[in-house]
């Protein structure tokens, strides 16, 4: 990590999943679900896979666009690309299973104007603690404890630890992350409504 | 093109008039086919539906045939809408047996919606998208849609496309959600509370849309808690209250005869009134 680049590629590529997956994907949602959209959608021959597919398929464009953007602009920064890109990019799915979980949580649980302002302010949160613009060991010791279990942290080491070959790979990190990835879309399963 | 002309374009040809006809009227009302299931569009028995220990909907029983137009008739909190979105098969029902169109909603919902259509009591438009944008989309989910451009003008939206959803007036937005409802040629049409704040030229408009669709034989059921909407347009009647069946059969005093009501005393035009003593249930007539 001797190069600032070094460390901001990683990051912003995982800051690019969680604007993507959760912050967009969530506030979309939750206005879908104010104006009655996914109400009327439920009642139409359009299935439910149907529209999670197609929901799905609108973030990944999304984010293989944002990553071939900034890895392309990162090259060009001095960045090395090298194959280890392949997992990273794998890492960056399993975040945005995670991400894409807790922001449908809580487009379907909020209303919709609490959901902008709470999407956001997360967003904000989790940006500050999630080593992605600013490294987590310079955080005070007791906010570093808490920035090692949320997800944002967990994407950003994970995907630095699989980039970086000077890096351990951060076991730690990957299995909060993973955990997040089952947790928060079996909560959105669970407690998301189709109406306000 | 006459007004009866392009309703008839919006429906699928199961719907045709000539069942349409038989399956109306007194006539229909002793004839031992109405239990056939090609003459029955809808037959619910025992239905219940709980939200927390509030029951939304209990016991209900009612036969829709195909081609008429049936009313759920009562005020607020009736159970009115919930009873509609179990058969669309929105919602799962507690208890009781559901068949639409000969399918379970709740098994069967993917196949059952497209041969359906439905217009939600208020909401379901993108508000950034334009009335055709919004047809245009939803004809895309259905295997054999209309044309959006001719539903448009079917619903009298044709020169208010150059306006997004949001800009559209409470009752231009109904008819939105009108056309919408049509969109897939549906054999069996739900309308919930179709002319709810629109202006009484619309309303009216809307009553001679709803009245040319079954001259052409759809299936509408629409749910109203008005005593006069309930009278022009629908061929029988379910009057619930919270969420009780209170009468159920034609809303004309003439045809008072058929009316079949769990208290004998209760026939349906008088029940219906007494629902509203101050008359608010009642609209002013465009």
């Amino acid at each position: 990590m001797s190069e600032p680049v070094e460390f901001l590629v990683p990051g912003v590529l995982s800051l690019a999943v969680m604007a993507t997956a959760m912050v967009s994907l969530g506030i979309n949602t939750g206005y879908e679900r104010h104006y009655g959209v996914l109400k009327r959608l439920g009642v139409t021959p359009l299935s439910r896979t149907g529209l999670l597919s197609a929901k799905t398929l609108q973030v990944l464009v999304i984010e293989f666009v944002q990553s071939l953007l900034l890895v392309l602009t990162g090259w060009a920064l001095g960045w090395q690309l090298t194959p280890r890109i392949i997992p990273a990019l794998v890492v960056l799915l399993v975040g945005t299973v995670a991400f894409a979980g807790i922001g449908l949580l809580l487009a379907g649980t909020l209303r919709a104007e609490v959901n902008l302002a709470v999407s956001n302010g997360l967003f904000l949160v989790l940006l500050f603690l999630g080593g992605m613009a600013y490294p987590l060991d310079r955080l005070p010791g007791a906010l570093e404890m808490i920035a090692h279990v949320l997800p944002s942290a967990a994407l950003a080491e994970t995907v630095r630890g699989v980039l970086d070959p000077a890096v351990a790979f951060p076991y730690a990190d990957a299995v909060v992350l993973l955990m997040w990835a089952v947790a928060a879309p079996v909560m959105a399963v669970r407690w998301f409504r189709w109406e306000e | 093109m006459s007004r009866t002309e392009l309703a008839r374009g919006a429906l699928s040809a199961e719907g045709d008039s000539a069942e349409g006809d038989s399956a109306r009227g007194d006539s229909a009302q002793g004839d031992p086919a109405a239990d056939d299931d090609r003459a029955v569009a809808i037959s619910v028995s025992g239905l219940s539906k709980n939200y927390g220990n509030h029951a939304a909907v209990r016991d209900l029983s009612f036969t829709v045939r195909r081609g008429e137009v049936f009313g759920l008739l009562g005020p607020n909190g009736a159970g009115k809408t919930t009873t509609v979105e179990i058969l669309e098969g929105y919602r799962a029902p507690d208890a009781g047996t559901v068949r639409v169109l000969g399918v379970d909603p709740t098994l069967d919902g993917p196949e059952l919606r497209s041969r359906i259509g439905v217009m939600l009591q208020e909401g379901g438009l993108y508000p950034g998208l334009r009335p055709l944008e919004m047809l245009e989309l939803f004809a895309a989910y259905y295997p054999d849609p209309d044309d959006p451009k001719r539903l448009l003008e079917l619903v009298g939206l044709g020169e208010r496309n150059t306006t997004t959803a949001r800009r559209l007036s409470g009752g231009e937005a109904q008819r939105l959600s009108l056309a919408l409802a049509l969109v897939g040629r549906p054999e069996l049409l739900f309308l919930d509370e179709p002319t709810a704040g629109m202006d009484p030229h619309a309303r009216a408009a809307t009553w001679d849309l709803i009245r040319d669709l079954r001259e052409v034989g759809a299936t509408v059921v629409l749910t109203t808690h008005g005593m006069d909407e309930a009278e022009q347009l629908c061929d029988r009647l379910a009057i619930v209250d919270h969420g009780d069946l209170v009468a159920l059969g034609s809303p004309k005093s003439s045809r008072s005869r058929h009316v079949r009501t769990r208290s004998a005393s209760r026939h349906a035009p008088v029940s219906t009134r007494s629902l509203w003593p101050d008359g608010s249930g009642c609209r002013v007539k465009g």
